[in-house]
């Protein structure tokens, strides 16, 4: 083994172990691990843009496949509600593909930005909260069965919920897939959003849920990426093998912490995505 | 009536969630598995099958270089297996949902896939 060798093995070896990372905040906070992932590349290995969001799409998928597998064997995920947004997450991803084309979109990283803040000063006031409590449960959601019940492994005690606001949580799901589709990213946070804030569905059913649905709208922009040539072989390996050794971890750590910390987890990177996206706003 | 009705709703859930976890396990640990064979061989070898940075990106060609075990050409056959988990996945719950004949479920499940076949067919053309 030649010393260029020993130098890709530890390249290879680096990306790992940041994608063990990514795997696990992303399974943990509903985000696929995009958000560790693309400046991670960018930024520590000098990677394309490009090329960086096509491993971060490889992450997304992976985190999302990895934890389904743990989170609806422990019946945390709610695949109704999950397959049921899908409709507005696929729906807006097309219609994103489309405004990325057509207009200049920084008017939309606006009212996106201002839609996460809102979400997060609402997570704020809901910062006490473990778990929703005198939820209604909406015509909707009662026709399609899309209550359900999970056992909190921090609490101790199988939790029953409601799922109220159906129209609200689809008109933002799709607005989160128009996200996807104008920055090709898992736009995460607004799916968590749309659960969690405008459904009333219990935080950790909304992370769960969000990383379920994340992989299915990944899928279809990787396919583009992948016959673009934007998906390196050598980056995404490491960060795919990595990624799924992650979120299996966070599939774990996640069901024995309190929503209360989640919570706090995620507030700042929601703040820290609208900070992103006003800024990206202003250069475009 | 009304408790039974809930509990045998909840079972048939329980049967297609199974299923769906089941697929999702397979498609990670083959997807997975390929890529790791692809990474040693290409860290061992040192040799990705293709001249400088470039590596094949259509599947006739990542085909041909499988059955040449070209390194790169395997990482990208579990990478295109991972990639496909998911949409496998919506297929495994529409057949799971028929099944369990939960129609408007089957209906969703088709809607989405039409979705994903139209947003794949769409950026085909833009790319």
């Amino acid at each position: 083994m030649n010393k260029g060798d020993v130098c890709l093995t530890a390249t290879v070896i680096e990306i790992l172990l940041i994608a063990i990372l990514a795997g696990i905040v992303g399974s943990i906070l509903g985000l696929g691990g995009g958000i560790v992932v693309t400046p991670a590349l960018t930024l520590l290995f000098g990677v394309e843009i490009n090329h960086a969001i096509g491993a971060s799409l490889i992450s997304v998928i992976a985190t999302s496949s990895g934890s389904a597998v743990a989170y609806i064997r422990d019946r945390i995920t709610n695949v109704r509600v999950g397959m049921f947004l899908e409709i507005a997450t696929t729906v807006g991803a097309i219609t994103g593909a489309f405004l990325a084309a057509l207009i200049a979109p920084n008017f939309l990283y606006y009212i996106f930005a201002l839609l996460l803040l809102y979400s997060a000063y609402a997570m704020v006031k809901k910062g006490k909260e473990e778990i929703p409590v005198n939820v209604p449960q909406h015509p909707v959601a009662e026709k399609l069965g899309l209550g359900g019940e999970y056992y909190d492994k921090a609490l101790g005690k199988n939790i029953a919920y409601n799922v109220d606001r159906v129209y609200e949580g689809f008109g933002v799901m799709y607005g989160a897939g128009v996200v996807s589709g104008l920055l090709g990213i898992g736009s995460g946070s607004f799916k968590v959003m749309a659960m969690d804030v405008f459904m009333k569905m219990p935080l950790k059913v909304s992370t769960a849920t969000s990383n379920f649905m994340m992989g299915v709208t990944a899928a279809a922009s990787a396919g583009i990426y992948f016959l673009r040539g934007d998906i390196i072989p050598v980056i995404s390996a490491p960060v795919a093998l990595g990624v799924l050794i992650g979120a299996t971890i966070g599939a774990r750590i996640m069901q024995r912490l309190k929503s209360k910390t989640i919570r706090k987890l995620f507030i700042p990177i929601m703040i820290y995505v609208a900070c992103q996206m006003i800024y990206q706003g202003w250069g475009a | 009536m009304a408790e039974q009705q809930q509990a045998s709703r909840q079972d048939r859930a329980a049967e297609v969630e199974i299923a769906i976890s089941k697929m999702l396990r397979i498609g990670i640990v083959l997807a997975g598995l390929v890529i790791v064979v692809g990474l040693v061989l290409f860290l061992v070898t040192g040799d990705s099958g293709y001249p400088g940075d470039t590596f094949p990106t259509s599947l006739p060609e990542i085909w041909r270089g499988i059955v040449e075990l070209k390194s790169v050409a395997i990482i990208e056959a579990g990478l295109i297996l991972l990639i496909l988990t998911p949409v496998f996945r919506v297929f495994v719950s529409m057949f799971a949902f028929i099944h369990e004949k939960d129609y408007s479920f089957v209906l969703i499940s088709i809607l989405v896939l039409v979705i994903l076949a139209l947003s794949f067919a769409l950026g085909k053309v833009g790319a």
